[in-house]
């Protein structure tokens, strides 16, 4: 199980870095949140993997670590406010801009647009 | 106390002239002069047990760690200065006055002024070396701020650039400079560096260091080779000249030296180095001197050629050498000062300073000439005036040495070659402005300054004769007390005008009379002179400056292409890089930790989420298509956490997802939706490789990471979950208890996040497509009558919910985040069924007021544990027995956990309604074309 999990999370970063080198804003925004995905199940696995034991105080012998669960709670939420804000700031580019290309267009045919 | 008082009211009071700028101009200059003078005062106050050897001191630690204190101290040497700094300066201020036009910013110029006053305060009280150097810098920026004080013009630009420069290169070498003499001494303080004197000069890294601080100090006094800066630091108004350039500033370096003579003076080292610059910057400065047709030109090369005197004298360390270097600080002071001033005064009355065109104008400025006379003299070193007494006490000292074995007598003879040149520059500034037949066409009808602009004048050539003339009367105290703080070797002052017919006075009747005779020759010298080709030394400079900016230019423009992918490809390269060797020192893969059993299920989920994974990437392109691939990854990673027992990051993870998604659709709309394919072939293998690179090493990290034992400070909060903080849910204990001020900081950055947004979308206007991206025109139904009447019967259920999951959430899977998300995605739901006008219409509530309720909440809920004496964000629990409902707990906890619910609806909904409404608010514009 360990190794299918850490293959499932190499695959989900290696999307994401793939979407994040692309040219617009778009696809790099869903690599971003991509990423976050594997960087949460990443650090979720800290505390390692283990079945049935809710870290839930109560009538079972054993509990799960719930400090990784602790910390990848708020990096869910932070994640969302991160893609919230650069998914914003690709619309507003868009508008400003015209195009979504995220490359600073050449000097020259920034004057010749002009 | 006081002391520390002294060295800030200048400070402080540089935003006096600021406040007051709209004011008429005398409150301006009184605003300046008043400082000046509560200063001197202060000063004068602490003078006399400076002068009776107490020291009077100020110690506050600053950073202790770093060696760093806010310490001052005010002995002999200090008091010297600062007597200087602070009467000269008012003098300065009262001459500034008249000298500057109307149209000068005079607010600016005095604020700037005081700011230099109170840093070369600073830079002579200061008791701790890193302090010194503190000040140190902030005069060279104070100094730039002068010199281009009259910014329109090119050349006080580039003046005041190359004075930072060099001063600031300076700045940095004496640094490092003082970090060396610290690190041997092991304090920054004077006391302790100067006890370990004996041990800093014995160190193997005594010479370095005396090269350091020396390279700082010779930039900062215009020592050769670095005097060039000087001359072109005469751009500056001349308040500013006869005050930073003449009297204080460049003696700066000259202080430093005084300062850090007993600890690294008298070795050979020290005696080579700074007596032969003094003595080569002294001939450089005066010969030069001689050839200047601009009168302040001519000034700033004789000051050049005074600091280097002083230079020498402070080099050749004896006893009466370093009392004539401090005497000769303060006579140079007074006749250069005044010497600027009447320059000045030529200037703004005949509106020229050129020798060429200046001549004869004692006729009309008869009261101007005999100022100038004295002073000159005094420069000169013509008897009774004070510059005799102390260039007599450097004669003595030049033949009294014999530290250049058989060639010692070298040192008198260029000594007194210098003097004579000093002798004829003198005579050429008196007699080449004031004498010989009447100037015409100069740009003004000269006549007298008003009697306020010569006052400070009349002043400074009063105390040139009075030293002059009966100097131990005046100065003896002073000079006493300074140098027994510069001198190791006890030193009586006696300073007499008369000493019998000796060396010394040969000399000085040798320099009067050689100097006359250049003067009266000066016309050859000037031919001889022109054989030779001078570089002007700010081409030189200009052309290195050039080079290094080219340099760089050249670098920036290769590295810095504008292109995001390439710096995120060079960024995720470079960590390949580096993480691959450490990955290589993990010796075995797999761990010793007993592995989970792979089942069907979990096979077949991560088979899901790798094939989802892909078809992202892969159906880029496509962007709907890409985003339906992503929601069912982020799905999936829900579902992986319930499977791992984490039941409140699933519910987390399934609200975030669906609030994001629907972010994520409602920007395609203003998104292009399909794209042709912009990258080639190469690119595209070349990202595969790198993002296979990447994620293999991930993939790796994490496979070694969970086959390896967990050793984790979580059983402290398991053990202490129900009797510390009340709850049960360990997670929801940590986020809201333990772990508060992290949540805390977390929401407070979401309500950041969604008010950056609502700036952002703030005067958007979007891009709007008619029709979908196969030319269909959407559908004239927007709100589906099904949709909206199922989501107005789930809003009420789904509030119950969260209501419920909010509650539960100290004890079971649930709290503020969920239950948050869990509103706010019902409401999100209304907004897409019904529109942004209906949901306004009924439910018109500001979001972003109700996020700012949210952490204020929980901000206020840590602030009220100080009230009951605990630490910030401390809970407090108790059960209450209610009659029917039973035993109930009430934790403030909960309260806190409220806040974090009110954030998180009021922050997404800021996001999603506002960004929702851009839809809604140009549509009908669209429509109309």
């Amino acid at each position: 199980m360990e190794a299918l999990y850490a293959v499932t999370v190499g695959v989900l970063t290696a999307c994401s870095i793939y979407l994040i080198l692309r040219g617009r804003s778009f696809p790099i925004v869903i690599g971003i949140t991509m990423l976050s995905y594997a960087v949460n199940l990443f650090l979720f696995s800290t505390g390692r993997l283990v079945l049935n034991q809710l870290p839930i105080i109560g009538n079972q012998p054993d509990y799960t670590d719930p400090l990784p669960q602790a910390l990848v709670l708020t990096a869910i939420v932070i994640g969302f406010a991160m893609t919230a804000y650069s998914i914003i700031l690709a619309v507003r580019v868009r508008g400003e801009l015209g195009t979504d290309e995220v490359n600073e267009p050449n000097q020259n045919d920034g004057e010749a647009q002009r | 106390m006081n002391l520390a008082i002294l060295v800030m009211l200048p400070f402080i009071g540089a935003i006096l002239p600021l406040l007051v700028s709209t004011r008429p101009r005398w409150m301006i200059t009184l605003s300046a002069a008043s400082v000046t003078a509560i200063s001197l005062a202060l000063l004068l106050t602490l003078a006399p047990q400076s002068l009776q050897g107490l020291v009077p001191s100020f110690h506050v630690d600053w950073l202790p760690a770093l060696g760093l204190s806010f310490s001052f101290r005010l002995d002999g040497l200090s008091l010297l200065f600062a007597g200087l700094i602070l009467g000269i300066g008012l003098l300065i201020v009262i001459y500034a006055h008249y000298y500057l036009s109307e149209n000068d910013n005079s607010g600016r110029f005095f604020a700037c002024l005081l700011l230099f006053m109170g840093s070369m305060l600073g830079i002579v009280t200061a008791d701790n070396l890193i302090l010194l150097w503190l000040f140190w810098e902030l005069t060279s920026i104070s100094s730039f701020l002068l010199i281009g004080y009259w910014f329109h013009q090119s050349n006080a630009r580039r003046g005041a650039r190359m004075a930072l420069a060099i001063t600031g290169a300076g700045g940095l070498a004496l640094l490092a400079g003082i970090l060396l003499i610290g690190n041997i001494a092991g304090s920054y303080q004077l006391d302790a560096v100067f006890a370990a004197a004996e041990s800093i000069r014995a160190h193997s890294l005594y010479v370095p260091a005396l090269l350091l601080v020396l390279l700082g100090a010779f930039t900062k006094s215009a020592q050769f080779p670095f005097q060039f800066w000087l001359p072109h630091a005469m751009a500056a108004p001349t308040p500013v000249s006869a005050y930073l350039h003449s009297a204080t500033m460049v003696k700066a370096g000259i202080f430093l030296m005084a300062r850090l003579y007993p600890v690294l003076g008298g070795t050979p080292e020290w005696f080579t180095i700074v007596t032969l610059t003094g003595l080569a910057t002294m001939l450089f400065g005066a010969y030069f001197a001689l050839f200047k047709t601009d009168l302040k030109g001519l000034l700033a090369f004789s000051t050049i050629s005074h600091l280097g005197l002083i230079t020498m004298l402070l080099g050749l360390g004896s006893a009466g050498a370093l009392l004539a270097a401090l005497f000769h600080i303060l006579n140079h002071a007074t006749f250069k000062a005044g010497l600027f001033m009447i320059a000045g005064i030529v200037d703004h009355e005949t509106g020229s300073r050129d020798l060429r065109k200046l001549s004869g104008l004692r006729k009309f400025m008869p009261f101007t000439m005999v100022l100038a006379v004295i002073t000159s003299a005094s420069m000169a070193g013509i008897p009774l005036f004070n510059g005799f007494l102390s260039k007599e006490m450097l004669f003595v000292e030049s033949y009294q040495q014999h530290l250049f074995g058989g060639l010692s007598w070298l040192v008198p003879v260029l000594v007194t070659a210098g003097a004579m040149l000093s002798v004829a520059y003198s005579i050429r500034f008196v007699h080449g402005v004031f004498f010989d037949k009447v100037a015409e066409n100069l740009p003004k009808q000269p006549h007298e300054p008003p009697l306020m602009m010569r006052a400070p004048v009349i002043i400074l050539a009063a105390l040139c004769v009075v030293v002059g003339v009966i100097p131990m009367f005046v100065a003896s105290n002073l000079l006493q007390t300074a140098v027994a703080v510069v001198s190791p070797n006890p030193v009586e002052v006696a300073i007499s005008i008369w000493h019998g017919f000796n060396l010394a006075l040969l000399m000085s009747v040798l320099a009067i009379i050689g100097g006359i005779g250049i003067y009266v020759y000066r016309e050859d010298l000037l031919s001889f002179n022109r054989q030779f080709d001078h570089h002007d030394a700010k081409e030189v400079f200009a052309k290195i400056v050039k080079s290094v900016t080219n340099f760089c230019d050249g670098l920036m423009s290769r590295i810095e292409t504008g292109s995001l992918q390439r710096y995120i490809a060079a960024l995720l390269i470079l960590t390949v890089v580096f993480v691959i060797p450490e990955l290589y020192q993990i010796n075995q893969l797999t761990g010793s930790r007993e592995q989970l059993p792979v089942n069907a299920v979990s096979l077949a989920g991560a088979l899901i989420i790798i094939l989802a994974a892909i078809g992202t990437a892969a159906f880029h392109h496509q962007r709907l298509t890409s985003l339906m691939m992503l929601s069912v990854v982020g799905l999936m990673v829900s579902l992986t956490f319930i499977h791992f027992s984490a039941p409140d990051l699933a519910l987390t993870q399934l609200v975030v997802e669906v609030v994001s998604i629907i972010l994520m659709i409602l920007a395609l709309f203003f998104m292009p939706q399909r794209i042709p394919k912009a990258s080639s072939g190469s690119r595209v293998a070349r990202d595969i490789l790198l993002a296979g690179f990447v994620g293999g090493i991930v993939g790796t990290l994490n496979y070694a990471l969970l086959t390896r034992p967990i050793n984790s400070i979580s059983d402290f909060f398991l053990e202490n979950s129900v009797s510390g903080g009340g709850g049960t849910n360990v997670v929801n204990v940590i986020l809201v208890d333990f772990r508060g001020f992290d949540t805390l900081g977390e929401i407070t950055v979401l309500a950041i996040a969604a008010a950056g947004i609502h700036k952002l979308l703030n005067n958007l206007r979007p891009f709007m497509p008619s029709s979908d991206v196969d030319g269909r025109p959407w559908h004239r139904v927007k709100h589906p009558l099904l949709v909206q009447t199922v989501s107005q019967a789930i809003l009420p259920l789904a509030l119950m919910v969260s209501f419920y999951i909010f509650l539960r959430g100290h004890n079971l899977p649930g709290g503020g985040f969920i239950a948050g998300l869990i509103t706010a995605s019902a409401m999100i739901l209304q907004y897409m069924a019904n529109g942004v006008d209906w949901v306004k219409h009924r439910f018109n509530y500001n979001y972003q007021t109700l996020a700012a309720v949210g952490v204020m909440i929980a901000l206020f809920t840590g602030v009220g544990s100080w009230f009951f004496g605990h630490n910030f964000l401390t809970s407090w629990f108790t059960h209450v027995h209610w009659p029917i409902v039973g035993e109930f707990e009430f934790a403030t906890a909960i309260l806190f956990d409220l806040g974090v619910y009110l954030t998180v609806i009021g922050a997404t909904l800021m996001i999603l309604a506002n960004f929702g409404q851009m839809t809604t608010r140009h549509r009908p514009r669209q429509e109309k074309h």
